[in-house]
């Protein structure tokens, strides 16, 4: 018992099916308390599937779960007691203001009506919210929306927060008010569980980042371990014409040891490095032979180079959106 | 002071009070719908202009036909058309659920600790507010075209209670289908397929003893005929006792069959 709960999850070959489709087959987790934990993968891979299991939304076909130490079935409305969910579409009322969004919930979770208010417009202030306190919801920027939707989460601290995909769609500025949200909680001691399509996302906030698709678990890591698995990214240089193109291309190949892929329209190339450091050095070598270069820049590692890496193949490509190259 | 200092100020200290009861929780989801209603103030166009369309329609369209008076059909029809509109407004219920499942809003509720029918309980409580101002609007504007209830104001009260009972039970049906049906489009489609045939076949609008043998038969099975015959009966003072204990039975039938079947498919969501 003191072992478990050690785990803010704890599953064991969870599967969920609907018809036919496994949309997820056969997971286990071990998360433990005070993490990110973030759940990586393309469209259909079980991500909400999942959290809507864990959340106590879907009875698991075969498995099982315990979540902050009850279990998921048997114990439902402990687990309720532990969790908030900030689900992957509309998670409050859009036709309501965001304040009576959460004066709803504050009633919900049991406040009086003037703590409800209370806490409701310290959570507006806190998610810079107060001047749109007023607007229906469904008037809200999409950053907006997403910082109410989290906002109604933490009307009261749960231990576990799931949220899903928490910023797709959202601009750089948002996407980032959105991690400093994150990042707050967890310093509360909050356990986030979050999935998300894009590696830099988990990157940047994961402790422990779970890689799944078709409803099989199949990376589990830090950050720092997945990456080493498929490199540190890859080198991206431009030049004015062909000539310089394909001198530069004959040095990086040395250099790195790797091949270069050309592209001869906007003369650019692309090569997969393993180490920050030796595309430094390889630039140099450019520098030093005298190559003419336009620019240059790094790309992290796409969802679709780890996929490469770990499962031999791209995701599908009829689950549209993945990372685009 | 950052954005970041306040969020964790605000974070800290938040255990979650005791859960609300079952009656608290319910009166929440009420006081929501009811604020829906303040901003789609849209929602109670069904509920006003329903009623008084098809009261002037009836009774001016077909009045002279079937009675041979207006006035006489009036007080006829008007107990029937009631029945009719309430029933129709009903489906609107599943309608609502079915939009807050389709938009992801459910999860949340479903994943909150509280007395899980209270999305439902509340929500139907806000609907009898509904069915009775669409009985209020159409009363009064049939008292303002010459309808006369025999039984006088009491009675009017005592059949709108018997149609209230009525529609709450009638709406579990609406939860259930609110539930399983996937989309919005589908589920008006069945609401329309069953509420036209029984709100039609039926003693809405003229005396079943007018019709063919075979449709008699279904029309004296159909549960909206003993609605209408009970109400028509306690509006105009004649003995509906039978009629009120019939309607009371098929009240309780849908609750004790829809209501747990809700319940289930409630809990069992995909
Ligand atoms: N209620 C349902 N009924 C039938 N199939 C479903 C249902 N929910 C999900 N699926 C299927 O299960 C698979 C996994 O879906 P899920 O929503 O968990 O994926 P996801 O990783 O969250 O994807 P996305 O990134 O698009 O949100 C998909 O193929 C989906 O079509
Ligand atoms: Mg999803």
């Amino acid at each position: 018992m003191e072992k478990k709960k050690m785990y803010a999850v704890e599953a064991t070959n969870l599967v969920k099916t609907f018809g036919k489709e496994h949309a997820v087959d056969g997971v286990d987790l071990k998360i433990p308390k005070g993490i990110v934990y973030g759940f990586l993968g393309p469209n259909g891979a079980g991500k909400t599937t999942t959290i809507r299991m864990l959340a106590t939304l879907l009875k698991p076909n075969n498995g099982h779960a315990t979540v902050m130490g009850y279990d998921l079935v048997e114990e439902a409305d402990d687990v309720r007691q532990k969790i908030s969910l900030t689900g992957q579409f509309a998670s409050v009322d859009e036709e309501l203001s965001g304040r009576e969004n959460l004066i709803f919930i504050g009633r919900l979770v049991g406040y009086t009506r003037k703590e409800a208010k209370q806490r409701a417009d310290e959570l507006l202030a806190a998610f810079q919210l107060t001047d749109a306190s007023k607007r229906q919801v469904k008037k809200y920027s999409g950053g907006m929306r997403r910082r109410i939707d989290i906002a109604a989460s933490i009307v009261t601290s749960p231990e576990l927060l799931f949220l899903d995909e928490p910023t797709t769609g959202l601009d750089p500025r948002s996407r980032n008010q959105v991690w400093d949200i994150v990042r707050a909680l967890v310093k509360q001691g909050t356990t986030v569980f979050l999935t998300t399509q894009y590696l830099e996302e988990a990157d940047q906030l994961a402790d422990l980042i779970g890689v799944i698709d078709h409803g099989k678990l199949i990376a589990e890591g830090t950050s720092k371990e997945l990456k080493a698995s498929v490199g540190a990214g890859s080198l991206i240089v431009n030049f004015d014409n062909e000539v310089e193109l394909q001198r530069a291309s004959t040095i990086l190949e040395e250099q790195l040891g790797e091949k270069a892929d050309k592209d001869l329209k906007d003369y650019s190339l692309t090569l997969p490095i393993k180490e920050h450091d030796k595309a430094a050095v390889a630039i140099g070598a450019l520098a030093n032979q005298n190559v003419k270069i336009k620019e240059f820049s790094m790309a992290q590692p796409s969802l679709d180079e780890v996929f490469l890496t770990l499962t031999g193949k791209l995701p599908d490509q009829e689950t549209d959106g993945v990372v685009n190259e | 002071m950052n954005k970041n200092t306040t969020i964790e100020e605000v974070f800290q200290n938040h255990e979650r009070p005791k859960k609300p009861g079952a009656l608290n929780a319910s009166a929440t989801f009420a006081w929501r719908a009811l604020l829906r209603i303040r901003y789609v103030p849209e929602q109670l166009f069904d509920v006003t202009v329903f009623p008084i369309i098809f009261l002037l329609m009836f009774t001016y369209l077909f009045g002279g036909a079937i009675s041979g008076s207006t006035g006489e059909y009036l007080d006829f029809v008007l107990p029937g058309i009631l029945v009719m509109t309430v029933s129709m407004i009903t489906m609107y219920t599943g309608l609502d659920l079915n939009k807050d499942i389709e938009k992801g809003v459910f999860d949340r509720f479903r994943s909150l600790p509280i007395w899980r029918p209270s999305v439902l309980v509340g929500a139907l409580v806000v609907d009898a507010v509904r069915y009775l101002i669409a009985s209020t609007i159409m009363i009064t504007l049939g008292y303002i075209l010459g309808f006369r209830p025999e039984a006088g104001f009491f009675g009017v009260i005592l059949a709108v209670l018997v149609l209230l009972l009525f529609a709450f039970s009638l709406s579990w049906i609406w939860t259930m289908l609110g539930i399983i049906v996937r989309s919005e489009k589908a589920l008006m489609g069945i609401s329309m397929m069953l509420l036209f045939p029984l709100t039609f076949l039926s003693s809405v609008f003229v005396n079943p003893t007018t019709m063919p043998n075979w449709l008699q038969v279904f029309v004296d099975i159909n549960p909206i005929t003993f609605v209408v015959d009970a109400v028509r009966g306690i509006i105009h003072g004649t003995d509906a006792m039978s009629d009120i204990l019939m309607v009371i039975y098929i009240s309780i039938g849908l609750i004790v069959v829809f209501g747990p079947l809700t319940m289930y498919f409630f809990r069992n969501k995909n």
